[in-house]
């Protein structure tokens, strides 16, 4: 058993908020403000193998996850990779700990680039020790473990981004990754985007199979060496494994991949496009990320709309890919789609076909100690919250009454694009929206340019250019202030949400500093 | 406290939102008991527990027990439903007010553009916080159709404390009454909260309308209240229509008069259709009369919510009917029947040389005004000015627009 302490050495960080500097037993870094924090040193490094050791026939078929477990060498206190390519339709992530917990394994972390409400069987496990903790995302019913206080160790949440830079710089060791692949060769080639549980990319998996210890790919359709495109290199697989059925088809590509129907988030959406319209955002050759959210895509064929009218196009679109980026770039509205999530199968059938759509991963999209990436060169990025607060600070982690609910995403990754504008509600179900301070900072106001709601615009003070442009304009440009008056007036001012002091959770910035800590819920 | 009973109003379950459900049992001895589960519990339930004993203290009920199942509902609509409760068990004359919003204390005049009115379900709160962000040119919290039948009782409470605490936000403030003589029930629960515009459904005949104004007079007395209250008839059958000029003159405060589609083709016994050729009569006498009346015709809805090209085709043939406006199911509606009533941009042009030509003739001091070589009349002008007033208001053309014009000459 481990004794460590789940986290100690508190301290107050560059935003004021109180965060251990020693979690699970390591070393961690406060946040220090936007860019401050260079760590030195070289990259984490694998260890070198031989292709001695290994078929050369290029076989590595084993009959069984079980097997594969076992001959990877699965023991206590290891970290165990997956990741959320089936996102709710994913049927690997359970069977490996079951597994686990068959051959009485305990400890182990588990490292999911994301987590579903399908992974909620799990929390057993956490129950019974064979997870010690979570280092990913704690959605649904995990994260409501997670706020009860009930996990052994504490819960990291990492953006994409920052998961790939943890295991880049070794901050994160993957003792296993085992990669889900809807199509692989025999040799460990994988790809993502054909076979009975085509997903698009397997971008999450990439930093796994360059940086684990042990690399099992596990597919239920193998085909005859080359597997190709190889998204995945099979030189960095130790073991593949063929089983009946690996995800869920209607699971993997279903999810909030319609335009919204909602009058509110219509509006929501049209507001917000009138804005970047009247910004002077949208201009021949620029570049926008939409989230896949309904307000979000409804934003995108807002633009589409404009592009078209004025003839115009956009140089590349951002995915999450759907139908409506697809139809864009089939009707010549973007150059490119530059994919690193594929939401529906007809972004999966276009990234197969065109050669147009191109797969990305974190490393090139999101990776913060890297030579660059691509997130900051976007001209306009629309995201969500469940909380923005007076000083711009937003929340995506946690609801209102303080729970754990859902991962941080690309989010903080695609904050350093030029223009991030959050299209909010005001309120939801009388919960304010734009409050004074937000239970969890996930991004810090001054990377948060525009917050769109109903009932007023309000543009980040430091963005003096954006205040100018918006001067003579119809759009109800407000004060983030005016704003949360609006909301209280309307709903009441709320009650402050009293937690326990126990640290349940940590956040981590895309430099992997700790931001925020996530408190007990108090019953 | 002679009365023990148990009594539930408001609505809760799968899919109810900013809505809440109150189980009020009054009972002998124990003093209050409130039991609250609510989803905003951590950041209201202090304040609505207080709201509930505010409540009952307010209607002097000392001993009761209330159980509060809340999915979001703000204050207005927790005390409508607290107070609907309260009163199926205890007898009282009071009413209990939140203080109106000092937003809502607005009065419309006769003569304001009516293209459009959005059409709210009475009791669904969830459907009336937003309504105003979407701009309709009214707002009717309906008391009529879109209510069911066993809760219409609760629904008056809720729009009489919409009318109160909702913001408005400057749209024209509307309640559409049951069919009198039920309708006239609902007055009290509307007239003295500043509503602006009532409509009466089924309207037949004349006398209607004086009793609705009788009622109206009788309650702004009590309340010394000074606003105009407006009305619009709404024609929903063949003696309807056969009663429009009655109807439309009927009274000084009618400034509209609109026509009920789907009840008046079930009345003729016609199907509706697309064509609406079965209608044409009841619609050219509709428009016919209040022209005569010199009031507004409004269309019906168009139920169609999301085909927007045939709703669009549909206002295009209202407005070509002389339709002033018509009703609204859904907010995306709006943006459309605005777009395609308000004046196109051949029409402006139109009228902004009409109104140049006779300000250039007053300005001479000649008697007659004349475009080329064609004679103009007053009711023209007068229709060129209110072209150029609504395309002002819309944001067409600035109001500065003829010293633009001459600019760019």
């Amino acid at each position: 058993m481990k004794t460590m302490k789940k986290y100690d050495k508190l301290v107050k960080n560059a935003l004021g908020r109180i965060v251990p500097t020693e979690i699970n037993g390591n070393d961690a870094v406060a946040y220090r403000g936007i860019g401050k924090y260079k760590p030195t040193g070289r990259k984490y490094a694998p260890p070198i193998v031989s292709c001695a050791d290994y078929p050369a026939d290029g076989n590595k078929t084993l009959p069984t996850l079980k097997e594969a477990l076992i001959r990877a060498g699965l023991k206590d206190g290891m970290t165990i990779s997956t990741h959320h390519h089936f996102r709710n339709g994913d049927l690997i992530a359970e069977q490996i700990f079951d597994i686990a917990h068959e051959l009485g394994v305990k400890d182990l972390m588990w490292f999911p680039s994301a987590s579903f409400e399908c992974h909620s069987p799990l929390v057993k496990y956490l129950e019974d020790g064979t997870i010690h903790h979570i280092e990913g995302s704690m959605n649904g019913s995990l994260g409501r473990f997670t706020s009860d206080g009930k996990m052994t160790g504490l819960g990291v949440l990492r953006s994409h981004g920052g998961r790939y830079q943890a295991v880049q710089d070794g901050d994160v060791h993957i003792d296993i990754a085992v990669i889900a692949a809807p199509t692989a060769d025999a040799f460990g080639n994988a790809t993502g985007d054909r076979g009975p549980a085509a997903c698009g990319l397997l971008g999450f998996a990439l930093a796994d199979s360059q940086y684990a210890d042990k690399v099992v790919v596990v597919t239920d359709n193998i085909v005859p060496f080359p597997c190709i495109p190889w998204q995945i290199h099979g030189n960095n697989v130790d073991y593949v494994v063929v089983m009946d059925k690996i995800g869920i088809p209607e699971k993997i590509v279903s999810g909030t991949t319609e335009i919204t129907k909602s009058p509110d988030r219509l509006l929501l959406a049209e507001m917000s496009a009138q804005f970047c319209d009247e910004a002077g955002i949208i201009r021949d050759g620029f570049s926008f990320q939409a989230g896949a959210g309904g307000t979000a895509l409804s934003i995108g064929v807002y633009f589409a709309d404009i592009l078209r009218e004025r003839g115009m196009k956009a140089r590349f679109a951002r995915g999450g890919s759907n139908k409506y980026l697809v139809n864009m770039l089939e009707e010549g509205l973007t150059d490119y789609i530059l994919d690193g999530q594929t939401f529906d199968l007809e972004g999966v059938r276009s990234m197969r076909e065109n050669p147009h759509h191109i797969n990305t991963s974190p490393f090139t999209s999101y990776n913060y100690h890297g030579k660059g990436n691509f997130a900051s060169m976007v001209d306009v990025a629309i995201l969500g919250a469940t909380e923005v607060d007076v000083n711009f600070n937003a929340n995506v982690v946690t609801h209102s009454d303080g729970v754990l609910l859902h991962g941080i995403g690309g989010w903080q990754n695609c904050l350093f694009s030029k223009c991030t504008i959050l299209p909010i509600p005001l309120f939801r179900d009388r919960i304010p929206v734009v409050i004074d301070e937000v239970t969890t900072i996930c991004g810090p106001g001054e990377l948060i340019d525009v917050i769109v709601t109903e009932r007023g615009i309000a543009i980040n003070p430091l963005r003096i250019d954006l205040i100018e442009k918006m001067k003579n304009s119809t759009l109800p440009i407000k004060t983030i202030q005016e704003l949360k008056a609006e909301a209280e007036a309307i709903c009441g001012v709320p009650e402050k949400i009293a937690f326990e002091d126990e640290i349940v959770a940590v956040v981590k910035w895309v430099d992997g500093t700790v931001i925020d800590s996530v408190r007990k819920i108090k019953k | 406290m002679e009365i023990n009973n148990i009594e539930s109003i408001g609505n809760k379950g799968k899919g109810v939102r900013s809505d809440c459900f109150v189980s009020l049992e009054i009972t002998e001895a124990d003093g209050i008991h409130i039991e609250l589960v609510s989803k905003v519990k951590v950041l209201y339930g202090k304040s609505i527990v207080k709201l509930i004993e505010e409540i009952l203290s307010f209607f002097e009920i000392k001993h009761a027990k209330v159980v509060l199942e809340d999915s979001g509902a703000l204050p207005f609509l927790i005390a409508a439903r607290m107070e609907a409760a309260i009163k199926l068990l205890v007898k009282t004359d009071k009413s209990f007010l939140l203080p109106m919003l000092a937003q809502n204390n607005y009065q419309t005049t006769k003569e304001r553009n009516r293209y459009s009115r959005l059409y709210l379900p009475g009791n669904t709160s969830s459907l009336m916080i937003n309504a105003g962000i979407h701009k309709p040119d009214g707002i009717i919290l309906d008391l009529e159709d879109a209510v069911a039948p066993d809760k219409k009782y609760e629904s008056s409470f809720v729009v009489r404390n919409a009318l109160r605490n909702l913001d408005f936000y400057g749209c024209e403030r509307m309640v559409r009454i049951n069919q009198v003589p039920r309708g006239l029930d609902d007055l009290d629960f509307i007239v003295p909260h500043n509503v602006n515009l009532i409509l009466i459904p089924k309207c037949e005949k004349a006398e209607e309308i004086h009793l609705v104004n009788k009622k109206i007079d009788e309650i702004s007395a009590r309340y010394t209240l000074y606003n105009s209250i407006w009305l619009m008839p709404i024609i929903e059958s063949a003696l309807g229509v056969m009663h429009a000029m009655e109807i439309a003159t009927a009274a000084k405060n009618v400034v509209a008069m609109a026509i009920g589609l789907e009840d008046y083709t079930a009345d003729l016994g016609a199907k509706r259709t697309a064509e609406a050729t079965e209608s044409f009569f009841a619609r050219c006498t509709i428009v016919n009369a209040c022209r005569a009346a010199g009031i507004q015709a409004i269309d019906s809805v168009f139920s169609d919510v999301a085909d927007m090209e045939s709703l669009k085709q549909n206002v295009l043939k209202s407005k070509a009917l002389g339709f002033d406006g018509m009703g609204c199911i859904h907010p995306r509606q709006i943006k459309v029947v605005h777009e395609n009533f308000a004046p196109d941009a051949a029409e402006i042009i139109k009228a902004k040389k009409i109104v140049k030509a006779f300000m250039h003739a007053q300005e001479k001091g000649l008697g007659v005004v004349s475009l080329g070589t064609k004679m103009i009349d007053a009711p023209v002008v007068k229709r060129a000015e209110k072209t150029i007033e609504v395309a002002v208001s819309l944001g067409k053309i600035s109001k500065n627009w003829r010293d633009e014009d001459n600019e760019k000459i």
